[in-house]
């Protein structure tokens, strides 16, 4: 087991590693005449080599690279190139946000997933249907429209939320649930069409297996064998698409809260994006690398959980 | 980042996909949908009313009008007329991430499917980085250093999309590589072009399909995202532009963002409905899957015209002495169906009489598909789903189980009727130990303590003859040898001393030698538990070395029932006889004895001839 874990750590690490690189590269190398637009297009040449010999922008690619990753490793993440602040101050203030976005909209896709994939799995016949269809729905649906949706139906037109804003949770959570409500919800739905569809499909291959009617030989009930054992066997590829799926809303709260006016990853991604402030945006990939690389790690050990055989190999 | 299905080969269908597309209701509405907004970008020019991009200070934000079809937006350009020529750059551009897709993750995934090696290795590795980074955060950084050229995106997302051809690719191809028909093409010395122009991309070409309109879905998803956000390119008309303009005047004019948002959704819920309604006809054409339900109903529904036109099975009168006690279970006129899909009834048992007395192993005999394990598994009621009891009483100690609710049967389950299934390996859950499954029905049914069930389960575990019950007990399943697995079932079943046990087939999976073994544990767990014991087999070796009484079964009825003696020496049946002969044969009796010619006496002359 320790053996496992240490492996799944040391690829997570590498990939890491990777990703950082080469969005390094990219981000660097294609940048252009990057202390020009930072001075302005009256400024003289003096001063744009000036500029550019102050961030560090004059020496070879290797190096300025190199200087990034040892300080990188650190946790200095650099400083902004248009308005100074440092960047992992600026990246971890609003990280929190898109974390609790996007965790609470993965756990309620699982839960609300699995409820509903047992539901028509076990049920069949019209119930299945039904959700199988508004699944396509929910899953074809691109989720910033259906975030404007809820934004006009429920903040604009009922009232029943804000429409914008964020107040933290340390500071009153009934203020937090009611900004995060929307927006957790319109990041939920597609992935809960796209988890139910394969929920839905591993339960009926898992409820079809010997063991089951074994087991409900022995006197256990159908509720229980579908609760404790069929979903626990059908569980490995849902985790699988619930990983896949953190990744797509790790995308979609970037618009999400653009929409909803969030103070979070989103919201700094884009305006570094719009200025061209690569030390920023490299940030969020570090950022975003992280935990994407984290949440695999977490699913990898839940499946080395689910399967025992996961963990031999 | 987005879900790769991980389609395998199909075989094309005969019937021209699209054809077949026309048929199907949603297939058929997407692919009009999609069809309409195609001519109507293709026919812009046409079709506006206005130049998409000229700015009229006099009708800012105008109302829908005889003037403005739509409206205007907030520098008075025609909605409508932008509308269309959107569609032009939407759809042109989610086109172009889908041509890089295609191209990349096809010639990908067949170079490395077909060739494998380091190629095989690095592209393996390759989109399982793409993969792990969300779409819009690379676009978004790509953004940043290239500016805001949507064809440049465009061209981004569709090196992010292309593991969602290369996997698919990928697996075909290494599903079909080492088919024979390809091994025969390359001895006969066609080249690597040849072959997988002719007998690889014909397979992976209709998956190829059904995910590009899912990838197209995606493209124009992600491509409205980003120009929503307010990050395209501002010169040209696209949906997301107009989305982010209506957005900004969401209070002002709350349809500018209504009528953008209404077309993105309409194709991209076209495109998904279009890919499921592909997969649906291609899965169709899939070939016959029920051709084997069908023959046997059709013998049952035979069997049951010769049941009532009185051709009645031979019963032996029981025998007096013995030890047998009273009656433990009585089955009378049972009835098994199935519901079919066109709502008609295929029956698989047919007026099953069988009659087990207190401590009696009572043999239920039959080939493959004659109705002896559905006979069993309505006892249990516990019949695959579709199947159901459709007449007759199941009495078992005075109570009809027929009539029991699910909730009181669950009771009767385990602790008074207890089962051990044919195949030891898949009737264990994996993902626990062999100790939970143990101790977790014996909590249940016998309400005891978790240290006590763990008692229970080691010294079971010891009388079902396991070396090291502790080892065996913390073992998972995959652990342990089939033989050992099937030891865990009869220690789970015997595990809240039933009144009755349903053995079906519990020795047909097993080595020869561990068969003997078995039998022996089941003969002395019977003798020690004093249990009823149902023994489904297709064996009368078997029968004769273990059973009291025999009922025997063909095509879903009772031909002939009576103590073992009578019916070893004085079988009534043709089909009984025919099933003891093969026991001289020394081979289970499987498949169609029936009619076979090569069958009917061939024992009888092969003895005579050898010996």
């Amino acid at each position: 087991m320790y053996r496992f874990v240490l492996r799944r750590l040391l690829s997570g690490v590498l990939l890491l590693f990777v990703i950082t690189t080469v969005a390094y590269l990219l981000l660097y190398a294609g940048g252009g005449d990057i202390a020009r637009r930072i001075v302005g297009p009256t400024a003289s040449e003096a001063q744009v080599a000036l500029k550019a010999h102050e961030l560090g922008l004059d020496r070879p690619l290797v190096l300025q690279y190199w200087s990034w990753l040892t300080h990188a490793v650190t946790g200095d993440l650099g400083r902004s190139w248009f308005n100074g602040q440092l960047v992992s101050t600026g990246v971890s203030t609003r990280m929190s946000v898109t974390i609790s976005l996007v965790l609470g909209a993965t756990i309620i896709s699982a839960v609300v997933s699995v409820v509903i994939a047992v539901w028509a799995a076990v049920r069949r016949g019209w119930v299945d249907r039904v959700v199988q269809f508004v699944g396509v729905l929910g899953f074809a649906i691109p989720g910033f429209l259906i975030a404007l949706g809820l934004v006009s139906l429920f903040a604009l037109n009922l009232k029943w939320f804000k429409a914008t804003g964020y107040i933290p949770i340390t500071t009153s959570f009934a203020g937090w649930a009611s900004t995060v409500t929307l927006p957790i919800i319109a990041l939920s739905i597609g992935a809960i069409a796209a988890v139910v569809q394969q929920v839905r499909g591993s339960l009926i291959d898992a409820l079809r297996q010997d063991y089951v009617r074994t087991l409900r030989a022995r006197g256990l009930s159908f509720n229980r064998v579908v609760y404790k054992h069929v979903l626990r066997n059908a569980g490995g590829p849902a985790l699988a698409v619930l990983a896949v799926q953190f990744i797509g809303l790790l995308g979609g709260a970037v618009i999400v809260e653009q929409i909803f006016a969030l103070p979070g990853l989103g919201q700094i991604t884009v305006a570094a994006t719009g200025q061209g402030d690569i030390p920023v945006v490299m940030g969020v990939v570090v950022a975003t690398a992280a935990l994407v690389v984290t949440v695999n790690l977490i699913i990898d050990l839940a499946q080395g959980w689910l399967n025992p055989k996961v963990r031999l190999s | 980042m987005i879900d790769t299905p991980t389609a395998l080969p199909t075989p094309a269908a005969k019937v021209p996909l699209f054809r077949r597309l026309l048929a199907h209701p949603t297939g058929a509405a997407s692919l009009l949908v999609l069809f309409l907004v195609a001519l109507a970008s293709v026919l812009a020019p046409l079709l506006a009313s206005h130049d998409p991009n000229t700015a009229d200070l006099q009708s800012v934000l105008a109302k829908a009008g005889s003037e403005h079809l739509l409206g205007a937006d907030s520098a008075g350009r025609d909605v409508f007329s932008r509308l269309l020529f959107a569609g032009q750059f939407s759809l042109a551009g989610a086109l172009v991430a889908l041509a890089v897709a295609v191209l990349l993750g096809v010639t990908g995934g067949l170079v490395a499917g077909y060739y494998g090696g380091w190629f095989d290795s690095v592209s393996s590795w390759l989109t399982g980085l793409l993969m792990a980074l969300p779409g819009m955060v690379v676009l978004l950084a790509a953004r940043a250093v290239l500016g805001p050229s949507m064809w440049l995106s465009m061209m981004i997302f569709g090196i992010l999309l292309s593991p969602a051809f290369f996997r698919l690719v990928y697996a075909s191809v290494t599903a079909v590589h080492n088919e024979l028909y390809v091994d025969a093409a390359r001895v006969s010395g066609l080249s690597d072009v040849r072959i997988i122009g002719r007998h690889i991309l014909t397979v992976v070409r209709a998956p190829v399909i059904i995910q590009s309109a899912m990838v197209l879905g995606i493209a124009i998803a992600i491509q409205a995202g980003l120009e929503f956000l307010g990050l395209g390119d501002m010169n040209i008309p696209t949906w997301g532009s107009m989305l982010n303009e209506g957005f900004i005047n969401l209070y002002k004019s709350p349809t500018l963002v209504l009528w953008p948002a209404l077309v993105i959704g309409a194709v991209c819920v076209a495109l998904t409905l279009l890919a499921n309604a592909m997969r649906d006809e291609l899965e169709r054409s899939r070939g016959p899957a029920k051709r084997r339900k069908r023959a046997s109903s059709a013998a049952a529904d035979e069997a049951e015209a010769t049941a009532k036109r009185g051709d009645a099975a031979v019963i032996h009168p029981e025998e007096t002495t013995g030890s047998a006690g009273g009656i433990l279970l009585e089955v009378i006129g049972l009835g098994v169906g199935y519901d079919q899909a066109d709502g008609s009834t295929s029956h698989v048992v047919n007026h099953v009489n069988l009659r087990v007395r207190r401590g009696e192993v009572h043999g239920l005999v039959g080939e493959s598909g004659s109705g002896k394990t559905q006979t069993a598994f309505s006892i249990l009621r516990l019949l695959p789903q579709g199947g159901r009891v459709t007449g007759g009483s199941i009495i078992f100690d005075d109570e009809d189980l027929a009539q029991l609710s699910e909730k009181e049967m669950t009771k009767v389950r385990g602790k008074r009727i207890a089962y051990i299934p044919q195949e030891p390996m898949s009737n264990l859950d994996a993902a626990f130990t062999i100790g939970s499954q143990l101790m977790e029905p014996m909590r249940v049914c016998l309400g005891i303590s978790k240290a006590e069930a763990r008692e229970r389960a080691l010294a079971l575990l010891a009388k079902v003859g396991i070396p090291n019950p502790e080892r065996t007990f913390n073992a998972y399943p995959h652990e342990i040898s089939g033989g050992m697995a099937q030891r865990v079932l009869i220690a789970g079943a015997v595990s809240c001393q039933p009144d009755l046990l349903i053995a079906d087939e519990p020795t047909t999976a097993l080595d020869v030698t561990v068969q003997a073994e078995v039998l022996n544990l089941l003969r002395e767990l019977q003798d020690e538990l004093q249990m009823g014991v149902i023994l489904v087999t297709h064996n009368f070796g078997v029968v004769a070395d273990l059973c009291d009484s025999v009922t025997v079964m063909q095509t879903g009825r009772v031909v002939e029932t009576g103590p073992v003696r009578a019916i070893f020496n004085n079988a009534g049946h043709p089909y009984t006889r025919q099933l003891l002969d093969a026991i001289l044969e020394d081979t289970a009796p499987r498949g169609a004895l029936k009619n076979s010619p090569l069958n009917t006496g061939t024992p009888n002359t092969l003895s005579g001839v050898t010996l």
